[in-house]
């Protein structure tokens, strides 16, 4: 029963994954759209997808709910910590220095992010991107000389 | 395609001020004397003021404007840096947490609201506007084992981060719409076919953000606890830039992009002008917290300005310009007092100060008056102003509101002024004073008396 249903399910992802494709080609090719008189009604099939994809979840885990086996004991009830046996609470207490080394990861992974974009329309751009990100780059090498001189990237 | 390079000359002094910024960051680390870091910060002022005149014009494609609406409100931050900066020295020195970085932040605030008061696209609105509020955060917080200063830091964080939200939501709506950022393009499409009610609901939450900003009813729950929280010279800085750069923003999109549907947005002013006036100055009368009441003073100043762009003329709006700078001077001043004193938190500190230290009491005496807008002083003719363009345009009912609370704002005012001249001291009054700080005092003082006698210097 569960295999028919999950058939069912597959069906109709693959029925919105179809109407989806077949309107995104009709997107592309309609006119602009007139301000204020907007409804993204190409968005339907998305919509259909997501619906389809909760419905799918919550079905069969209620379905499997009903019909699997049920013998617990201790180590199976415990939290899942990669197979590792399990130490402490889960709510522990972590150090304040992880909040640092989370802070120059967005700061330098926010770089990497806008040299993607910067580097597909350097050549619509040209040499003023060139300056703006030499700019841009110097500008982030300080705040790098800064919280370095600062010991940020000291542990202890 | 390539994109030329824009003409920098309109953006030399956010330019100058940004690079000053982060010379400073750099200098920090090589110096241990933080007073030096000081005076890059005042030359970067001066800088900035020897280029203003000469930066007129447009830039970045229309996105950024130097005209003289823009140059009038640099002028006021730069009154607000180099005071701030000259205020700021001896605290944290007394205060033993000396931090480079507050002069870096200071810069860095400041070319965030040039920035803002030279916005023509909301997207450099919203990047000078969060450029100011991050580093206005950081600063609130900077006597990092102080809690309270830590909590004005926190506080201060949350509710910016929800207001510019609201900012962001609003730019959405009228790009949605408008297909358009630019804020003169906006008013275009507005004039063609008319405003429906998601322009309103888009309306509604751009005030809300600058409310918020300027520290308005509703939007005013933070200022009191961060003014409090936040070290005494950060919260000069706070009280005037960030409240004139959202004037200046508020200014620009209601009379340019919104000019079409005035009628809308003056109803909500009007609203928001007499709820703050009123929340201001009745909770400013039980205040025994000299910061806190200025903060409450901070929020009832900012009603009285609001009537200014609610006169809806260009006479309104050089009034608010001109009150900002009249509130820079007068504010700031009675901050230099408030940090010049070794233990100033409470009113009932005052008591007794004309006594003990007279000049000090004097200098007190004439930013109290100001605050109230007694002549000869420049919070009269500040106050005056404003009022004389709002009769003008017809709003007699909202000025004799505005006068009623102004009139109600004299029993805190005079209060302090009551403690220190009518009061015996119960502790002998020690003060620190400073070079600096002196000469902050003599340039507030001399300008708040100043403006009060010859207007003309400062109203166009």
């Amino acid at each position: 029963m569960i295999s028919y249903l999950t058939q069912i399910c597959v069906i109709a992802m693959m029925f919105t994954y179809v109407t989806l494709f077949v309107n995104i080609n009709q997107i592309s090719i309609m006119e602009p759209i007139t301000p204020g008189s907007y409804i993204p009604t190409e968005y339907l099939p998305a919509l259909l997808l997501m619906a389809a994809a909760a419905a799918f979840a919550s079905v069969s885990i209620f379905i499997g709910g009903i019909f699997r086996l049920r013998r617990p004991y201790r180590e199976k009830l415990l939290p899942y910590e990669s197979g590792n046996p399990v130490v402490g609470e889960p709510r522990d207490r972590f150090s304040v220095k992880f909040y640092i080394t989370a802070m120059l990861f967005v700061v330098f992974d926010v770089e990497a992010v806008f040299l993607y974009p910067w580097a597909l329309s350097f050549g619509k751009i040209g040499l003023y991107a060139l300056v703006e990100m030499i700019l841009f780059i110097i500008i982030l090498a300080i705040g790098y000389i800064y919280a370095w001189r600062k010991e940020a990237f000291k542990w202890d | 395609m390539n994109i030329p390079f824009p003409d920098l000359t309109p953006a030399m002094p956010e330019v100058i001020m940004t690079s000053a910024a982060v010379l400073l960051l750099m200098l920090d680390l090589c110096f241990k004397n933080k007073a030096l870091l000081a005076l890059a910060g005042v030359i970067t002022a001066g800088a900035v003021l020897y280029f203003l005149p000469v930066s007129m014009g447009e830039t970045f494609g229309g996105m950024f404007i130097s005209d003289r609406y823009s140059l009038y409100f640099k002028f006021i931050f730069m009154v607000n840096l180099i005071l701030t900066i000259l205020i700021s020295i001896k605290y944290f020195q007394k205060q033993d947490e000396e931090t480079g970085e507050h002069f870096s932040l200071l810069l860095f605030a400041t070319s965030g609201m040039m920035i803002m008061a030279s916005a023509k696209d909301l997207i450099v609105l919203y990047l000078g506007l969060e450029l100011m509020a991050l580093s206005t955060y950081v600063m609130a917080g900077l006597r990092r084992q102080n809690i309270k200063s830590n909590e004005a830091a926190l506080k201060y964080f949350l509710l910016g981060a929800f207001s510019s939200a609201l900012l962001l939501y609003g730019i959405s709506l009228l790009y949605g719409m408008t297909t358009t950022t630019d804020i003169y393009a906006i008013a275009d499409h507005i004039n063609e076919i008319g405003s429906t009610h998601a322009f309103t609901a888009a309306m509604v939450l751009i005030i809300s953000a600058f409310a918020f900003k300027i520290a308005a009813v509703p939007f005013h729950m933070w200022a009191p606890d961060v003014y409090e929280g936040a070290p005494s010279p950060v919260t000069a800085f706070m009280s005037v830039g960030p409240k004139a750069a959202g004037f200046a923003v508020m200014g620009r999109v209601l009379f340019v992009a919104f000019s079409e549907v005035q009628a809308d947005w003056t109803a909500i002013l009007i609203g928001i002008s007499i709820a703050t006036m009123a929340a201001g100055n009745i909770l400013a009368l039980v205040q025994t917290n000299i910061k806190r009441m200025l903060a409450y003073s901070s929020v009832a100043h900012a009603g009285y300005a609001l009537i200014g762009i609610i006169a809806g003329t260009d006479e309104g709006l050089n009034a608010m310009m001109a009150y900002m700078m009249i509130y820079a001077f007068m504010n700031i001043g009675a901050f230099a007092i408030v940090i010049l004193m070794n233990k100033g938190k409470e009113i009932s500190d005052y008591e007794g100060l004309s006594k003990e230290r007279p000049v000090a009491a004097l200098l007190m005496l004439i930013f109290m008056f100001s605050l109230t807008g007694i002549p000869p002083t420049a919070g009269f003719i500040g106050k005056f102003n404003i009022f004389l363009a709002a009769v003008e345009a017809g709003y007699a009912w909202l000025v004799i509101i505005a006068v009623i609370f102004s009139a109600m704002s004299a029993y805190y005012y005079l209060r302090v002024v009551r403690n220190m001249y009518m009061r015996e001291a119960k502790a002998p009054v020690i003060i620190t004073r400073s070079l600096t700080l002196d000469f902050a005092l003599l340039i507030t003082a001399v300008m708040v008396v100043l403006i009060g006698i010859l207007p003309s210097i400062i109203v166009r």
